[in-house]
């Protein structure tokens, strides 16, 4: 169909950047034809009149469920920290970020 | 040992009665994954010592249950607080989780002796096994083919009996696929109906928990156990969960099985899944059910609307990996945060994790919203609705729908691997049960000669919300005739 979507790698770029995605030039290229691929197959849904059909975002029957606002059990923060990648103390801890001319 | 071929259900009474001690039959399997598992690859992690602790403390009467001494393998999906828990990911390489699953821990408390975690699709993102960081299942009828994915590792130990179950998620055929491909059970219960904590997110409107069997008596044992409501997930049903699911002997009355025309496709199906549909439509006409033709129409929009809905809230669940919290960071130096998060999530995640990624972001980003999610939206409420006319109650509508689970039988490795298009048309046949959100089931249906290897094939019969007692009656009455119960793959 005309209005098919052809994803450029221009787009491929800026989607690998905002989700935080590192690719390199062959990756963008390969990720290109095989997105464009895919997208093209989405777009026979366009075939379909969905005009005033409801949105089913999900299949469960239950919406908003809340409980009692009570105090549980929590995770002790060695065990909350356990997976980190590196801490200090009782935090998280990710490399000197201030300080560069930028900054608060 | 020959029970370790056997079900769990005779498995669990062959201990009761004494004929074999929890310690015996779990060292059994413990050799078997020593001895067959380096060629299969199933199990990522084994838990020796744990799992023959646990069986001497079934043999000691200090565990009792209904499933006191079986062997489980998990997916490496679900969340244990013993082991690790790694997606098959290197992004979570080594990852301890603080918790354990509300499936695997309900099933542990009837007294099930969990073997290991098996190996997947990456993030359950695959339909071959192939997308692991570390190798990859492979099938146990012919090692150099597929065991089908995600749960691919789960559906090749139930197939080389390196378990007496094993556990899987289905997000769009991720159980029932690799079940029809190794020749098992493939169990995918509502959604809604198992719990979800503890399950790492992959798109959570349409992930379920469910099973990989000997036989159909087992699965619903199993998922009678694991279902029911869990205060730690609201998308669970809060609803009944019958005390006699697991007796799925009786017939059903006046049977009506559901033929969609939109399933044949031609030329599409392999001749020996089409000749296991037209055998399973004999064996029921034979026991006295009415063959009806149903409509389906919508069935072939089913896999675009999964993969925007699928790669959209994949796309978000897995904004998590930032390399901070927990999962891996690049020792790359950085002083920019987002580029700490993007060279971790570069070298964290693999191709087919990051072209969901991708696809996902690309179809929630400004100005393609509307175009893509919303209505693939609408789409998932159409296919619902085409469901909901076949099993209508209140007019002639069908107990279950037959059809196949897969086109074809294993195909080889690398056959597929970088075709993503191709790869996901596997899941043509099982992908709008997910969507719908009623559950469905692969049953063994014989094999398929290929290239001088026997391969499985799989027939699928699919029921309504929360419908599981009448498709498992229904699937048992096929089983019970179909004369596939003691298909084993050719591996000792």
């Amino acid at each position: 169909m005309s209005d098919a979507p052809v994803i450029s790698e221009a787009q491929v770029r800026q989607v690998a950047k905002l989700g935080r995605l590192k690719l390199t030039d062959d990756e963008v290229a390969h990720f290109t034809g095989q997105l464009a691929a895919v997208l093209e197959h989405i777009a026979t849904l366009n075939q379909l009149d969905v005009t005033g059909v409801e949105p089913l975002a999900h299949a469960s029957d239950r919406h908003s469920v809340l409980r009692d606002d009570v105090p549980g059990p929590t995770l002790a923060p060695d065990v909350a920290l356990q997976n980190a990648p590196d801490r200090q103390d009782a935090f998280f801890k990710v490399p000197k970020v201030l300080g560069q001319g930028g900054g608060a | 040992m020959e029970l370790v071929h056997a079900t769990l259900t005779q498995q669990r009474d062959a201990i009761a009665r004494g004929d074999v001690s929890a310690v015996e039959l779990t060292q059994a399997y413990l050799d078997r994954i020593a001895q067959h598992d380096p060629a299969l690859g199933s199990y990522h992690e084994v838990f020796p010592e744990r799992a023959l602790k646990t069986a001497a403390a079934v043999d000691a009467g200090e565990i009792t249950g209904p499933l006191a001494g079986v062997t489980l393998g998990v997916k490496d999906l679900f969340c244990t607080d013993y082991g690790t828990t790694t997606c098959s990911s290197k992004m979570l390489a080594g990852y301890r989780s603080p918790f354990t699953a509300t499936a695997v821990q309900r099933l542990e408390d009837a007294g099930a002796v969990v073997l290991g975690k098996t190996v997947m699709d990456e993030f359950a993102l695959g339909s071959s096994c192939e997308t692991c960081a570390h190798g990859g299942a492979r099938n146990p009828w012919d090692t150099d083919r597929v065991p089908g994915g995600s749960s691919g590792g789960s559906a090749a130990a139930m197939a080389g009996s390196l378990a007496a179950a094993t556990l899987g998620t289905d997000t769009g055929g991720s159980i029932r696929q690799p079940a029809a491909l190794c020749g098992v059970v493939g169990f995918k219960p509502s959604y809604g109906r198992v719990s979800r904590y503890g399950m790492v997110a992959c798109a959570s409107s349409l992930d379920q928990a469910g099973t990989f069997t000997r036989s159909v008596a087992d699965a619903a044992l199993l998922t009678k156990l694991m279902a029911g409501a869990d205060a730690n997930d609201n998308t669970c049903a809060d609803r009944h969960v019958p005390e006699d699911l697991d007796a799925v002997d009786t017939p059903v009355p006046g049977l009506r099985i559901g033929l969609p025309k939109q399933y044949v496709l031609e030329g599409a199906n392999h001749p020996a899944v089409q000749a296991a549909v037209d055998a399973a439509c004999a064996l029921y006409r034979d026991q006295g059910a009415e063959l009806v033709e149903v409509d389906l129409p919508h069935t072939k929009y089913g896999i675009p609307a999964y993969y925007v809905q699928m790669t959209a809230e994949l796309s978000s669940n897995l904004a998590r990996y930032d390399g901070v919290h927990y999962g891996h960071r690049t020792d790359r130096p950085t002083t920019d945060p987002a580029e700490l998060t993007a060279l971790s999530r570069e070298e964290g995640f693999g191709d087919e994790v990051k072209r969901r990624i991708m696809l996902g972001t690309y179809v929630l980003s400004g100005g393609y919203e509307q175009q893509y999610y919303d209505r693939a939206l609408r789409v998932r409420r159409l296919i619902r609705n085409d469901f909901d006319a076949a099993f209508d109650a209140q007019g002639a509508g069908v107990h279950a729908i037959l059809c196949p689970t897969t086109t074809g039988p294993a195909f080889k490795r690398g056959e597929l691997i970088d075709d993503p298009l191709a790869m996901y048309l596997n899941d043509v046949y099982t992908v709008n049960v997910n969507l719908a959100g009623i559950c469905g089931i692969s049953l063994p249906a014989g094999t398929a000669q290929v290239d001088g290897s026997a391969l499985p094939v799989g027939v699928q019969l699919i029921g309504p919300a929360f419908g599981e007692q009448t498709l498992l009656q229904v699937a048992r009455q096929y089983e019970q005739h179909a004369g596939h119960t003691e298909l084993r793959a050719p591996i000792g």
